[in-house]
């Protein structure tokens, strides 16, 4: 049953998007996405995780049985977000100020498990670390697109802070979209997430109508 | 139907195989990481302490005091010419999202050399303007003391106070300018032990 790489790519991003159609990390995906920079920081940490759990469940997957998956599952994930916390604040300091408080958030998040449940324990090793890095991308692509709408209307602003999280040569992206002091406050707090999230699953949604698509219902499971 | 102790040596070798490389990282990284805390804790005071008034390594000259909790309180002492120069310590404001830990610097007059957040939780975009990279917000106080301006001026505008507020958030700023209010009542109080030479 290997899915071929366009599928994988395809699901990963759009049809079979982590946030948007599996409707799953939601706790980071309300939490982390008060800016499109902190959206995406929040995204490539679990991306990378995401990848390295699918490539370690993938090769293991003969020896684990399915008595004791989930645990030896929960093992591999905490032990890669642990791996990545102290990597980075030893040798990565700037970016690990600004992303330090998300990271150890990656093990509450479903997404990385339900990954390795769906497709990593029956898929080979290179298709399971292309979903791995493909679900990772798109549940970026996701957060920082709900950051992005959430930055603007609440802050008036699109990637403020880039440059603490990408370096200095990404100050150009920051922009004021609107003069200051005219966002709507309740963007940027706790319900402005289910807000945003919820017009653009909408917007989704419609768009996938429009083209014609089956509107597939929230599951962790892969074809 | 597998025995029992199968799944069990299995989740058992897992755990032994991901602790063994949980253990190799940490020993790989631990000198580093102790390494940026330190740097972090220098850069902190170095925003508090000007470098032109000590030739000493205030993170290495520290002393500890007792809070008004009965809590340690480390206190990091910048001196010149074997003469105390200022202090700099942590103190603890209220805001909206929890603590807000603030690395306050004085001067032997108990004027305001500089205050810096060094963690807090406030919303993004609106308590975080204490932070210097979002705001010079918290640059104002530099340079002020109990007097200028008066203990009861010691507060934001809404309280009746002489500091600004931020357009949307009022909790924060007050938490920050009255734990600032307490750190300079705590200075006064301790000032002898704080400025003594060893």
């Amino acid at each position: 049953m290997a899915s071929s790489y366009k599928t994988i790519v395809k699901d990963g991003l759009w049809d079979n998007n982590g946030v948007f159609a599996m409707m799953l990390g939601m706790c980071p995906t309300m939490a982390m996405t008060t800016s499109a920079t902190n959206g995406l920081g929040m995204g490539l940490a679990t991306a990378v995780v995401m990848a390295a759990s699918n490539l370690l469940v993938a090769m293991f997957r003969g020896y684990i049985t399915q008595e004791v998956r989930i645990p030896v599952y929960i093992l591999i994930v905490a032990a890669m977000v642990t791996l990545v916390d102290l990597t980075m604040n030893a040798w990565m300091h700037e970016l690990y100020k600004v992303l330090g408080l998300f990271i150890p958030l990656i093990v509450s998040n479903c997404l990385p498990l339900a990954r390795l449940e769906a497709f990593a324990a029956k898929e080979p090793v290179l298709p399971s670390l292309m979903d791995g890095i493909f679900m990772g991308v798109g549940f970026t692509l996701s957060l920082t697109v709900i950051g992005a709408c959430r930055e603007i209307v609440g802050s008036g602003t699109l990637f403020a802070d880039a440059h603490l999280l990408l370096g200095p040569a990404f100050s150009f992206m920051e922009t004021r979209v609107l003069p200051p002091d005219t966002g709507v406050l309740v963007a940027i707090l706790p319900p402005g997430g289910f807000l945003a999230t919820g017009l653009l699953l909408v917007v989704k949604r419609m768009l996938d109508l429009a083209a014609g698509k089956e509107i597939r219902m929230a599951g962790a499971h892969s074809v | 139907m597998k025995p029992t102790w199968i799944h069990a040596f299995i989740l058992g070798a897992f755990c032994l195989g991901f602790g063994f490389v949980l253990a190799a990282t940490n020993v790989f990284t631990v000198d580093a990481i102790e390494m940026r805390a330190l740097e972090d804790k220098q850069n902190s005071l170095a925003q508090v302490i000007p470098p032109a008034i000590h030739d000493n390594n205030p993170v290495k000259d520290s002393l500890i005091l007792k809070d008004h909790e009965g809590k340690d309180l480390t206190v990091y002492r910048a001196t010149k010419d074997g003469k105390v120069t200022g202090v700099a310590y942590e103190i603890l404001g209220s805001g909206y999202g929890g603590e807000i830990r603030l690395m306050l610097g004085v001067d032997a007059e108990g004027k305001v050399l500089g205050v810096r957040a060094t963690a807090h939780k406030e919303t993004p975009g609106l308590g975080d303007k204490i932070d210097p990279a979002k705001t010079d917000w918290i640059t104002r106080f530099a340079g002020l003391w109990l007097g200028n301006p008066p203990v009861d001026k010691w507060k934001v505008k809404k309280d009746g106070g002489q500091f600004d507020q931020f357009s949307g958030a009022t909790i924060t700023p007050r938490g920050v300018v009255g734990a600032i209010r307490r750190g300079l009542e705590y200075f006064a109080e301790h000032k002898t032990e704080m400025l003594e030479v060893h």
